[in-house]
């Protein structure tokens, strides 16, 4: 029993590593152009399917697939922000929701078309079932920690990316003061666009990671969508390793949740969210402003 | 002044008109035709209440579905279960659905602008999750009314059809009567003031977040009597079905955005050219659904007040009045 649970616990932080990734593309674009993509779950969906036709057509290891599809993933949304979002996301809060959601449902129906309804997933080789065992008696997949690793790399690089290069730091100004980033020469539809591209860049290596781990069928998006939302607030705005965290205490809520019932797998997540919203609505490691 | 005279009358008679026609209707349409128009009037009163929350108050609901769901779900649960009469259900149901929107909005109200949009859908998927685990309800699979109760109700299914549409018919004239008198009250003036800049109303002395909740749960409540209404015409309901966000929310949303967000008249336009493109188009499937998306993305880049904003730009018409007020009070 204790073991069982012990073990949820452990799945679930290793698939919080995951969750965080799907936050990371949503907080930003929030911080940077104080916007929801709703359409960011389809994105990832969308990178997963990119994934599996790369490997079924060329017969790579699914992990290579991480060096095609997110920079393609990452010119899809430069490109998108340019030609489309940014004709919407100065006009307020209205357009712009409302544009990200025909978005979604657009690229939920095209994968609907393209692919059918039938659920897919990409096997990852020997990487499926190698497993290391851990003191305790449990036993943790090998691919669930190359998920949890390269999850945790992109959040570190992000880290890395906003605090050390020139783009980054330009990106921080924006978020903080969207006006005064225009004095100083920058080009702020440029930015937005880099900015949109990142996040597409983080959807783009979840949604590989995603292929190998889960089973995926074009109305997965909006799930993964609402599992991000609720890591970046349950973590708190602003805060990249508050979201990390609230990813796994996402991912640990529903583990726990399925091991209980399988019906409430998801309803335990949420809930966990619902109370942190009621008790703590800044997040646990909060913010300063929403 | 005679003029003005003539216009108003002529305007109450055509409002008038409409309204003995839409009464009548059961009597000149067919059952198929009937359940469609009954069908148009709840998506008209759900677009309504949905363009006065995100329109006027600019709360983007992305979860009104929760409402419907739980509105019908109360319904079977108090028909079913405690054998409630069909009729002395409904006004339960707008009951439970103040009881249930009063929490919902505690929370949802702690999240503002993009973050209240997906805080909504979360609730909603939580009220789907929860409804699945009723097993006396059938749990994930759903369950009928019971016949004896739809009897009670009305002894023939077309009386039955018939009853449902003049109840649904009464509460679209309610969302939309009262919208279009709310909007000429003061709470109307405040609202308009809202939805220019927010922070300027406050600063006005108008109560935004009182305004706010007080209509969220009045608009939570309603929806749930449509969604009674609603599964009383299936006579079954599933989670699945009642908590369906492409049904009574995406539709909805998509018929505001069309008609002409922030307008009375927008969603009444926005109904019949939904319902006519899915009369002609809905067979197409997937494309139709990317149909609807780039056509709403569409018209938040070109038109962003929709078929209605063209037509305004062609006459001074209109169908519920409320901006001439300032020149009446002008002219008077």
């Amino acid at each position: 029993m204790i073991a069982e649970f012990a073990d949820a616990l452990v799945q679930g932080l290793l698939l919080g590593g995951l969750y965080a990734l799907f936050a990371a593309g949503l907080s930003l674009l929030f911080g940077i152009i104080r916007f929801v993509n709703l359409a960011h779950g389809d994105f990832i969906i969308l990178a997963a399917y990119l994934g599996l036709m790369l490997v079924e057509a060329t017969g790579l290891h699914p992990l290579l697939a991480l060096l095609v599809v997110p920079p393609f993933m990452a010119a899809l949304g430069y490109a998108g922000q340019r030609l489309l979002l940014n004709r919407v996301v100065e006009r307020g809060l209205l357009p712009a929701i409302l544009v990200t959601f025909g978005l979604s449902i657009i690229i939920q129906n095209l994968l609907l078309e393209v692919f059918s309804a039938n659920a897919r997933r990409v096997p990852a080789g020997a990487l499926d079932v190698a497993s290391v065992a851990l003191p305790g008696g449990i036993n943790v997949g090998v691919l669930p920690l190359v998920i949890f690793a390269a999850a945790v790399l992109a959040l570190g690089g992000l880290g890395w990316f906003f605090r050390h290069t020139m783009t980054g730091r330009l990106l921080r100004a924006v978020s903080d003061d969207p006006p005064i980033v225009g004095l100083i020469g920058a080009d702020r539809r440029h930015l937005f666009a880099v900015a949109t591209a990142i996040a597409a860049l983080t959807a783009g290596l979840a949604g590989v990671l995603l292929m190998m781990k889960t089973n995926f069928d074009p109305a997965a998006g909006p799930a993964r969508l609402l599992f991000a939302f609720e890591a970046v607030i349950i973590g708190g705005l602003r805060n990249l390793w508050g979201t990390l965290a609230g990813g796994m205490i996402l991912g640990i809520a529903q583990g726990i949740g399925a091991r209980i019932d399988p019906g409430w797998q998801l309803l335990a997540g949420h809930l966990v969210f619902l109370l942190v919203l009621a008790v703590r609505p800044r997040g646990l490691f909060g913010g300063r402003r929403r | 002044m005679t003029r003005r005279w003539l216009d108003k009358q002529a305007h109450l008679v055509v409002l008038a008109a409409l309204a003995a026609a839409l009464l009548a209707a059961p009597f000149a349409l067919g059952r198929g035709d009937l359940r469609l128009l009954t069908e148009m009037l709840c998506m008209l009163a759900l677009a309504q209440m949905w363009n006065l929350l995100a329109g006027y108050m600019g709360l983007i609901s992305i979860g009104q579905h929760a409402f419907v769901g739980f509105g019908g779900y109360v319904f079977f649960a108090l028909a079913v279960l405690a054998g409630v009469p069909l009729l002395w259900a409904l006004p339960l149901v707008l009951a439970a659905g103040v009881a249930v929107a009063l929490p919902t909005g505690l929370l949802a109200f702690r999240l503002s602008g993009p973050y209240f949009a997906v805080g909504t859908w979360v609730i909603a998927e939580v009220y789907r999750l929860l409804a699945a685990q009723v097993s006396s309800l059938g749990g994930g699979s759903g369950i009928s009314l019971p016949i004896a109760l739809v009897r009670d109700f009305a002894a023939h299914p077309v009386l039955r059809d018939r009853l449902i549409y003049w109840l649904c018919l009464g509460l679209a004239l309610i969302v939309v009567l009262g919208s279009w008198w709310l909007m000429r009250t003061r709470v109307g003036l405040a609202l308009t003031a809202m939805g220019d800049s927010e922070q300027a109303a406050q600063s006005c002395g108008v109560p935004t977040q009182r305004l706010k909740r007080a209509l969220y749960v009045v608009i939570a409540a309603l929806s749930a009597l449509i969604g009674a209404l609603i599964f009383l015409q299936k006579l079954r309901i599933s989670p699945a079905a009642a908590f369906s966000l492409n049904d009574w929310t995406i539709t909805i949303i998509f018929i505001a955005v069309l008609g002409g967000i922030g307008t009375l008249e927008g969603p009444i336009l926005g109904v019949i050219v939904y319902f006519l493109l899915r009369e002609y188009f809905s067979q197409l499937g997937n494309w139709y659904m990317v149909m609807l998306g780039v056509v709403s993305i569409g018209i938040m880049l070109f038109e962003p007040k929709g078929l209605w904003g063209i037509v305004q730009r062609h006459t001074r018409w209109r169908l519920f009045p409320v901006r001439h007020r300032l020149n009446d009070q002008a002219e008077e």
